[in-house]
Formats: C-alpha cells, sequence, structure tokens
C-alpha cells in the first residue's frame, strides 16, 4: 500500500519544492532583469524591482562585440566536437559494452580518472602543442581539443546506455545474418537512441558553457559566447547590465534547446536507473 | 540439407573447462534434446554450434563442411532465443523480414515470404504491431517466424519455452513439434525440462557438467539408462534408489526403481512402510512413503489409493523393472 499524505504535509513540500526552484532559478531571472536596466539602475541598492525596461545594453553589446559572430563559433565547437566524439566513442562503447576483455573495467576507470585532474594542470603543455601547430584561435583547434575532453563522458554514458540493450538481440541480429556495421545500424542505434540523443544533448551543453579552455586558447577570430560573457566582466568599470545582457545572449539558445528537449533529457539521464 | 557433426569440441573459460570434449552426430531431420541440469553445458554447446561462441578446441562440420571458423551469419542456421531477442523497434513484419533483408531479398520476396510464415504461425493480424503489444506466445510466435523464413540448414533453439506460462508451453510444444513434422529441418532443442525431452526429442543427449552422460530415444533413456545420473534426471516424479541390503541382495551396488514400478499393498510386501503425503493427482495419486532406514519413496499408483496418512503400507518392486548400479553408478 502506498503511504498515506495528508493535505498538510504535501502542501509543506509543495511550498518547500517551489522554494528550491525558485532559489536555483533566482539568478537566472535577475541576470534576465538586470538586462533590460540603465547601468545606474542596474546598481542601485536596494534593488530596484519596478524601473525603466530598457533594450539598450542588447543594441550596445552586439555593436561592441558582434554576437552572431561568437554565436557561430559556440555552434561550430559544441556541436563539432559532440559529433565528433560520437563518431568514436560508438565504436568504443560497443566494443566495452559487448565485446568486454578483462581490462575493460580499467580502461573506463583510467578514462575516466583523466577527468579528476585539473585542467589547469596541462595548460602549459596543451598551450605550447597549439602555438607550434598553429592551433591557437583556430575553431579546428578548439573542436578537436572539446572532442577529446569531453570523449571520456560521451564513452562512458554510452557504455551505460549500450549495457541496457540485452546480448541476445544483439546475437539474434548476428545469427540473422547481420554483418557488425549492419547490426549497429539496424539494431543497436535505433535501440540506444533515446541514450544518444542524451548524451549528445548533454554534451553539447557542456561543450557550449565550457570556458576554461576556450578562454585560454582564443581570442578574436575562435572565441565563443563563454568569452564574449568575459570580456565584459571588467574590474575597471561596472557593467552589470551589459554583462547581464551579454550573459542572457549565451544562456538563451541552450536554454531553448534544453527547454525543447527535457523530456528526452531526463528520459535519458535516468534511464536504467528505473528499468 | 543439415547434418551437424561435432568433433572432440571443447570450450574453456579461462581455467575452467565447461565443456571438456564432445563428440556427436546429428543427422539431417532429426529432432535432437539437450538436457542436463543448470550449468552442465548445454546452452554453452548450442552457442558453439551457432557460431556465437569460439570452440577452444575441436571442430565444427555442419553437412560435412567445416564451419568451425565460421561467423554465425555464414553458418546457414537460425536461432530462437528464451527471451525471444526480437527487435523492439521493428514491426512484426520487420522482425520476421530481418533476415531476408540482411540476405539482400529484394522487397517484394520479403513481403511474400513474411507472409507465408505469419500464415503458418497465425501472426497474419499482428504484422503491423510492435513486438511490446504482443503476448508471450505471440512473440515467441515471431521468433519462430524469423527463423523459419530464410529456410535454414537448422533450428537452434535455446530453452525456448522457459518464459511462457505451463498451458501455454504445451500449446508451443506441440506447435513446434508439427513445424518439425512439416519442415522435416534439423532441429537442436535445449531445455532443462525433462518432459519436454521425452516429448518432443527422435533423440535425446543427456548433459552432466559439459559431459555427455548419454545419447538415445526418449524410450531408450526411459528404459535403459546407462548410470544413476541418467536414471534419475529422465523420468518424473524421479526414480526412487535404494543402497545396503536391497541393493546388495541383487547384486547391486545400488538399485533404482522408478515410482510407477512399485506396488503397493496394505497387507504384505518386501519394504513396510508409513504413508505420508499422499498427492491426488485425479488420475494418479504419488505416495511419498517412508521405509524405515531407507529414507522417503515415492510411489505412483492409478486412480486413488485409498491410503491416507500414517497409514502402513508394504511395498514391493516390478522385479523386471528394477536398475542395477555399480558402486561408480554406471548400469549393469
Amino acid at each position: 500500500m502506498a503511504r498515506a499524505i495528508s493535505p498538510r504535509r504535501q502542501l509543506v513540500f509543495t511550498v518547500i519544492g517551489w522554494l528550491a526552484g525558485f532559489l536555483v532559478f533566482f539568478p537566472i531571472l535577475w541576470t534576465f532583469l538586470t538586462s533590460f536596466k540603465s547601468e545606474g539602475d542596474a546598481i542601485a541598492s536596494p534593488p530596484l524591482l519596478f524601473f525603466h525596461w530598457t533594450l539598450e545594453n542588447y543594441i550596445e553589446v552586439q555593436a561592441r562585440s558582434d554576437y552572431f559572430r561568437h554565436f557561430g563559433n559556440s555552434v561550430v565547437i559544441a556541436f563539432g566536437s559532440t559529433l565528433l566524439g560520437l563518431l568514436i566513442a560508438i565504436p568504443a562503447a560497443w566494443a566495452m559494452a559487448f565485446a568486454p576483455t578483462p581490462r575493460t573495467k580499467d580502461v573506463l576507470m583510467w578514462m575516466l580518472s583523466t577527468k579528476m585532474m585539473p585542467p589547469v594542470g596541462v595548460l602549459v603543455p596543451i598551450y605550447l602543442v597549439f602555438r607550434d601547430w598553429g592551433l591557437l584561435d583556430t575553431r579546428l583547434g578548439l573542436t578537436g581539443l572539446m572532442t577529446l575532453v569531453d570523449l571520456p563522458l560521451i564513452v562512458w554514458m554510452l557504455y551505460t546506455y549500450f549495457k541496457e540493450i540485452p546480448d541476445d538481440i544483439l546475437e539474434a541480429a548476428r545469427m540473422d545474418g547481420a554483418p557488425l556495421a549492419k547490426e549497429i545500424l539496424h539494431v543497436l542505434a535505433p535501440m540506444a537512441l533515446p541514450g544518444i540523443a542524451s548524451t549528445l544533448l548533454l554534451n553539447v551543453i557542456l561543450a557550449w558553457n565550457e570556458a576554461f579552455w576556450t578562454l585560454n586558447l582564443s581570442a578574436a577570430n575562435a572565441s565563443p559566447l563563454t568569452a564574449f560573457i568575459a570580456s565584459y566582466s571588467s574590474p575597471e568599470g561596472l557593467f552589470w547590465a551589459k554583462l547581464s545582457a551579454a550573459s542572457t545572449l549565451a544562456i538563451a539558445p541552450i536554454l531553448v534547446l534544453g527547454w525543447f528537449s527535457q523530456k528526452r533529457l531526463v528520459r535519458g539521464l535516468t534511464f536504467g536507473a528505473v528499468k | 540439407m543439415g547434418s551437424i557433426t561435432l568433433e572432440g569440441v571443447r570450450k574453456t573459460f579461462g581455467e575452467v573447462a565447461v565443456i571438456p570434449g564432445i563428440d556427436l552426430d546429428i543427422a539431417d531431420g532429426e529432432f535432437v534434446v539437450f538436457v542436463g541440469p543448470s550449468g552442465c553445458g548445454k546452452s554453452t554447446l548450442l552457442r558453439l554450434i551457432a557460431g556465437l561462441e569460439d570452440v577452444t578446441s575441436g571442430h565444427i562440420r555442419i553437412d560435412g563442411a567445416e564451419a568451425t571458423a565460421l561467423p554465425p551469419a555464414k553458418r546457414g542456421l537460425a536461432m530462437v532465443f528464451q527471451s525471444y531477442a526480437l527487435y523492439p523497434h521493428m514491426t512484426v513484419r520487420g522482425n520476421i523480414g530481418f533476415p531476408l533483408k540482411m540476405a539482400g531479398e529484394n522487397r517484394e520476396t520479403i513481403e511474400r515470404k513474411v507472409r507465408q510464415a505469419a500464415d503458418v504461425l497465425n501472426l497474419t493480424p499482428y504484422l503491423d504491431r510492435k513486438p511490446r503489444m504482443l503476448s508471450g506466445g505471440q512473440r515467441q510466435r515471431v521468433a519462430i517466424g524469423r527463423a523459419i523464413v530464410r529456410a535454414p540448414k537448422a533450428f537452434l533453439f535455446d530453452e525456448p519455452l522457459s518464459n511462457l506460462d505451463a498451458a501455454l508451453r504445451v500449446n508451443m510444444r506441440l506447435e513446434i513439434t508439427e513445424l518439425h513434422q512439416t519442415l522435416q529441418t534439423t532441429m537442436i532443442y535445449v531445455t532443462h525440462d525433462q518432459v519436454e525431452a521425452m516429448t518432443m526429442a527422435d533423440k535425446i543427449v543427456v548433459l552432466n557438467a559439459g559431459r555427455i552422460e548419454q545419447v538415445g530415444s526418449p524410450l531408450d533413456l526411459y528404459r535403459a539408462p546407462a548410470n544413476r545420473f541418467v536414471a534419475g534426471f529422465i523420468g518424473s516424479p524421479r526414480m526412487n534408489f535404494f543402497e545396503g541390503e536391497a541393493a546388495v541382495k541383487r547384486g547391486a551396488a545400488a538399485i533404482g526403481v522408478r515410482p510407477e514400478h512399485i506396488n503397493v499393498s496394505r497387507d504384505a510386501g518386501e519394504w513396510p512402510g508409513t504413508v505420508g503425503v499422499a498427492e491426488h493427482l485425479g488420475s494418479d495419486t504419488f505416495l511419498h512413503v517412508a521405509l524405515e532406514g531407507v529414507g522417503q519413496v515415492t510411489v505412483r499408483v492409478e486412480g486413488e489409493a485409498g491410503l491416507r496418512h500414517g497409514d502402513v503400507a508394504y511395498l514391493t518392486p516390478d522385479p523386471l523393472r528394477v536398475h542395477r548400479f555399480d558402486a561408480a553408478g554406471k548400469a549393469l
């Protein structure tokens, strides 16, 4: 029997839930509101709840640092690195899930361990490699690096999803005469589609928001939206409103993407947990 | 044609020899059942024949041709899995047609053959459904349909009925036997259920710990088991074994008598005992009788036994149906 929950209890939990949700959402709301204030209103203390709405920050931000160029760079780097990562990770995860060796677990752990090292630890060598290979401030360099940075996570996620698919079904495909490529194309990929989709989405989001490497390795040409925001966070002056406008512009695309894919994303992230 | 020959087939996983070495001939058109307790290597043996596992040493020949190193797809065999292993994202039509699609058949041929198979298996109304919308029995039929469409040299069944409920299992058992009569194609069927083995097989292969204990027709195994393991495994309820005086008297280390070959009397007989539980099945009664110094003995009596819990009963084995075994368990 399900536990009976009294209406009062339910009310308390509902209120707590909404409060927690609001707390998490508050900074985004604040940034959004500030982006429509004048610089003067933005620093007013106590903060103004009612103010004169203006679009001047957006206009100035676009005029001062071309938003769409950064947006384009972000799209190329985030989607490019994720697609490249998937291309490499699908066969890798297949091998680990369906043809494991005694060392497979170790390889997976080793891959994950690379994520435990602070990136700044390898900044100098990577910077030197980029400089010598002429990759500094190029989309190619950043896309390649992001692919490598995200690859362990992509392989891990896909491995987890692939493990959920019964071996029997792939063996049936083999008995039915499917060579490896067709087995992956006709049977594995369609069955793992929710998993592949959520891996793709999560990685696009991570790569979109990645700031450390993109800030350090790009300047004018290849800098994505993270660098675009950072350029408004300056110690010399107070540009809160413009910073907020830049931030809103930078997170808007990924927010929209997340909004439309949230069902799939949540299902993908909890896939296997409830089965 | 679909004769299969195993020669010294051996399979080890690391240090463990799951199958220490097996020789077996399966003739074209034969219905062979591999039976044995769980972990006896019967499924592994089937997977070796299918090519889903590689043999460690030995040879597998299909129709006389060396097949040991062939990938599963090239062996011309079809398999039905315990879990059905249907493709969940495809319709019934897609599932049954998949092997044909992989074989590169054209669209019309695929449709025609899928329809034929669906017809045979009563699946025509469900062709456009996804597997999750089907019952267990229907799913198993789809799995069989997928196996028959491309006319394989032999069918491999890996415990195909264990996920079905009892009534359905009996039906599917008949359907598979019927299918074998119609197609006359070699079938290898793995089960742990000796009733399935007895009712379906032309030839039963009893496996234990990766070794073949005995090969023979169902009645051969029932009448003349080669050893205590086969004697105990084939037949339901299980054969009763006696050691000590009763065995020595008959010149053996142990004797075995099937429950249906023991005569029960209220007045006189070889072994006096007390009736414990009596299981009434209507057509038969199974009496569990406690014999002093021997233990529990199961007796099968036709119809109503008229004996109750606590009654004294005298048991006498049918002298012609007593199986004698030596100290190593081999039949004498």
